[in-house]
């Protein structure tokens, strides 16, 4: 049995019809064909499908769609604006934060959460965060160089 | 504009922090069908029966495979040809009569919704006869078909008289040490994508590493012309030796294409990738020195078992060769004897992970090293010192074949590189931090360990250098990138020699027809044999541009320089014309009234007999705690000397990147097998990648201290140095810690493993006051 749902993605209204099994990850990638949130482990470990949920980073492998109903949802494909690059993306660009950059998004829209509610967050604070995703190219690294000079710019 | 040697931001990013990135999984096509592959819940069985009935009536299915409708499709080959004693190893695409590993592919399963093919794989019903189960790859071997056992294969590597340097030797030290089973484990998982295109041609999404080999493997495998098969890479999350293999779902998903006329795609899940994709390392080694009077290392003796797993795959006896061609590394050893045992058990496949055989080789001898120091009663750093090659002995060449190619290290000065790191890691704090935290008697140890790796396989690569009429610059190569900065590297090389930024120049990798032929990505060989034949290809096209500029200026060519993307008279600047005015030149009817070939383009290839070697040291800073048996790394280094950095910045990405997955084999990582050959490691929560936390910072001294003579730029490859000697540096630090030499001997170092090496201490470090 299928159900009407709508995912409000970056502003944008997506009406779908999906079992209630299809999970978040799969409607956000298979019915409003937007691929930039990817899938690398389907069980909730390495971050790579990341989205925030009302502003809050959730695994989109582990929601379904039918629970985001009408939700605020925000994708990597949301972050620029325009041209303009997030402060995040233009440091991961700048610092060589991503290799083949298929955790990227993911972590991107971690850091954008983190900065956006703890923009004073420290060292350690942060680390402990960004611990929750998954790399396997960079070895961390100038992931945490570029998310502590995109909290730098954000800041001001 | 000097692009060589400067660390500027890739090309490649844009579009990857943007979510407009294309991976196999982003692509799309109408009518697609998905694949999903029923794979062996059981190690070793007998296949009595497969029943398919009830799969085959839910909603959406359009067919399965078992191995009777494939059984004609031949095995997997191998890339290296002739190895015609591990042909019965090889696996086919699906098992037909007998499955010998968990996750072996038994059946394809082809639905309209990628839902409903993983329904329809959990309702096929098999039914087996087990069998019995090797696990471990030091048993007797075993009967593996009718004509042949479980050992396939004995590598035999020697030189010297061996037996003279133990027979003399003031001593003897022998160390027995193992190196788990793990592997790459990429964030994006393998897939494929297969369609029939007009003219017949099969294209295939998703390739990676060696497309130009598995095209033609595909192609003959399903008895199709190499025209009638095309590769494409897209995007790639990760390759590190296991991905763009030759594995079946590859072959599957073409052969479905053809004969079910849809495109078939095909996305692994993580918990296949787990068990289907190859592992790698688990090699036994037991090693064997003898140290003359003067302390110096006269041979070495050393015997090892690989456990390959259930089937050779496509690099057949390629990890057993190279660590036993890799071994002796960096010192001169004068006699040497190795003895690999490839041998066959019921576990997922193995095959390459960065630093193939160099990880597992560079922890066997460097432990030894560490036993003989401790034999000797002296430190590590002095037997090393003693036994290294001396600078004046380069190039220094062993009577040794490695991957086809006759051994020399090329270049180098190991003592120096040596004297820089210790000196680098005093100037870096490790050793006040290691006293300060002595002092607080924590349990803290800093450790060494050197290492030769090889980069630049040949023995072919090429590019074409193509410029629009607009000026746009397009280089295509047969390399193929993983994700490790292909593009930025290459653009840089060709920006160099034409002197206009890399921003106007697109790098085209991967695509099986836009080049004859490619070798690809592996082995540290891109920069060095791609970016070789770019620089000679990006100084021909030079060389065309400016004849045919000296026609549109009405000057000699040889007065002709290539300045910001524009080619001007030498001290008439005025005089000049754009790169696109100069490719206009040269459309068919200009190129006539000059009497020139038409188009701005030139294409090069580079030939090449030996391979490079870099080589380099890590050390390590680590705090054992005593009671839980954790390692924490509190710091580590990495020298390594690499001839010339194209992109520093994206050199020391590739080093530390690869220090963490020499962290992930030391510390975290290993597939555990039960008796019965389960899989204990099938998801990210049981296999352990090494998070932001785990990793300590890494301070990275890269060196341009030996520039290859091999190649004009200098360049050796450096995408396995910071993976090499991690698990070596790492015991030899934890060692030291404990104040216990040899006490580790075994990767990866688990709290479990080590704590009961500190019970069987049974005392403090350094309490008696020794040091």
């Amino acid at each position: 049995m299928k159900h009407q749902v709508t995912l409000n993605i970056n502003g944008s209204e997506h009406e779908i019809f999906v079992e209630a099994r299809k999970t978040l990850a799969d409607a956000i990638r298979e019915e409003c064909g937007l691929t930039g949130t990817h899938l690398g482990c389907e069980h909730g470990v390495c971050g790579a499908c990341t989205v925030l949920m009302d502003g809050q980073p959730v695994r989109s492998c582990l929601m379904f769609a039918v629970q985001c109903n009408g939700v605020p949802l925000r994708t990597v494909e949301g972050l620029a604006d325009g041209d303009d690059l997030h402060p995040v993306q233009k440091a991961f660009w700048e610092h060589h934060g991503l290799q083949c950059g298929f955790c990227t998004p993911g972590f991107l829209m971690l850091a954008t959460s983190v900065l956006e509610q703890e923009p004073d967050i420290d060292d350690e604070a942060l680390r402990e965060v960004l611990s929750s995703n998954l790399c396997r190219c960079t070895g961390y690294q100038n992931i945490l160089i570029a998310v502590k000079a995109a909290a730098e710019e954000m800041r001001g | 504009m000097r692009l060589l040697g400067r660390s500027i931001p890739r090309v490649e990013d844009p579009p990857l922090i943007t979510g407009r990135g294309r991976f196999v999984a982003d692509i799309t096509m109408a009518g697609e069908l998905h694949m999903r592959i029923v794979r062996s819940p059981v190690a070793h069985a007998r296949i009595t029966h497969i029943d398919v009935e009830a799969a085959l009536e839910l909603p959406g299915v359009v067919a399965i495979w078992t191995g009777r409708d494939t059984a004609e499709i031949p095995p997997i080959d191998f890339r290296q040809e002739g190895l015609t004693d591990l042909y019965p190893y090889r696996q086919p695409i699906l098992a037909e009569r007998e499955v010998r590993y968990v996750g072996e592919p038994l059946a394809a399963v082809f639905a309209r919704d990628p839902y409903a093919a993983e329904d329809a794989a959990d309702l096929v019903f098999v039914d087996f006869d087990e069998l019995d189960v090797v696990v471990d790859p030091r048993a007797d071997p075993a009967p593996f078909d009718e004509d042949s056992d479980t050992e396939a294969a004995l590598v035999n590597v020697s030189y010297g008289d061996v037996e003279a340097a133990f027979a003399a030797a003031h001593r003897r030290v022998t160390v027995e040490v193992s190196v788990g089973r793990h592997t790459g484990v990429p964030m994006e998982t393998r897939g494929a994508l297969a369609v029939r295109e007009h003219h017949g041609r099969i294209v295939m999404y998703g390739a990676a590493k060696v497309p130009h080999y598995n095209r033609q493997a595909i192609a003959l495998m399903l008895g199709l012309g190499i025209d009638d098969v095309v590769l494409r890479e897209g995007h790639v999350g990760g390759g590190f030796g296991v991905r763009g293999e030759l594995y079946p779902e590859d072959v599957l998903v073409c052969l479905a294409a053809l004969r079910l006329n849809a495109p078939v795609k095909w996305i692994e899940d993580r918990k296949e990738h787990l068990v289907a994709t190859n592992h790698s390392r688990d090699q036994v080694h037991v090693i064997e020195a003898a140290v003359d009077a003067d302390g110096f290392i006269t041979a070495v003796r050393d015997e090892f078992w690989l456990d390959q797993g259930a089937y050779v795959r496509s690099h057949a006896a390629t990890v057993p060769n190279l660590t036993a061609a890799m071994l002796p590394g960096p010192y001169v050893i004068p006699a040497y004897e190795c003895r690999g045992h490839i041998r066959l058990t019921n576990k997922t496949p193995a095959g390459t992970y960065r630093a193939p055989g160099r990880y597992e080789g560079t922890f066997a001898r460097e432990r030894l090293l560490d036993a003989v120091a401790a034999e000797l009663g002296e430190d590590p750093i002095v037997t090393r010192r003693r036994n290294l090659i001396a600078h004046e002995d380069m190039p220094f060449a062993r009577p040794i074949r490695a991957l086809g190619t006759e051994m020399e290290y090329d270049s180098g000065d190991y003592p120096s590189i040596l004297e820089k790191t210790l000196a680098y890691v005093d100037d870096k704090g490790l050793c006040a931090e290691l006293d300060e935290r002595r002092a607080s008697e924590e349990w803290v140890g800093l450790g060494f360990a050197f290492f030769v790796e090889k980069s630049g396989l040949g023995p072919y690569e090429g590019a074409r250098i193509d410029v629009d009429d607009d000026g746009g610059i397009r280089v295509v190569t047969g390399a193929a990138s993983m994700g490790q900065g292909v593009e930025t590297a290459i653009a840089q090389v060709c920006g160099d020699v034409l002197d206009v930024s890399v921003d106007g120049i697109r790098v085209v990798h991967g695509q099986t027809d836009e080049i004859d032929y490619g070798l690809g990505a592996f082995a540290s060989r891109v920069t060095v044999m791609t970016g070789t034949a770019t620089q000679m290809a990006a100084r021909a096209l030079l060389v065309k541009a400016r004849e045919a500029a000296a026609h549109l200026l009405e000057a000699d060519p040889a007065d002709i320089g290539m300045v910001a993307g524009n080619l001007e008279v030498v001290g008439a600047p005025e005089r000049r014309v754009s790169l696109a005015e100069v490719a206009r030149s040269l459309d068919p009817s200009g190129a006539k009234r000059t009497g020139m070939v038409p188009t701005l383009s030139a294409e090069a290839w580079f030939t090449t007999e030996h391979m490079t070697y870099p080589y380099g040291v890590h050390a390590a800073l680590v705090r054992v705690d005593e009671w839980t048996g954790g390692v924490e790394i509190l710091r580590y280094v990495v020298a390594y000397d690499i001839g010339k950095a194209v992109n520093p910045m994206l050199v020391r990405g590739q080093i530390v990147g690869g220090a963490a997955q020499g962290l992930g084999g030391a510390l975290l990582e290993e597939f555990v097998y039960s008796d019965d050959g389960q899989p204990l490691a099938t998801s990210f929560m049981d296999y352990l990648l090494p998070t932001v936390t785990e990793m300590p910072p890494v301070d990275v001294l890269l060196l341009e201290d030996a520039p290859t003579p091999l190649n004009p730029m200098g360049v050796k490859g450096a995408g396995e140095g910071g993976t090499t000697a991690f698990g070596a540096a790492v015991a030899a630090a934890i060692d030291d810690a404990l104040d216990a030499p040899g006490a580790v001997t075994r990767l990866p170092v688990s709290p479990e493993r080590l704590r009961k090496v500190i019970c069987n201490i049974q005392r403090s470090p350094r309490e008696k006051g020794e040091r």
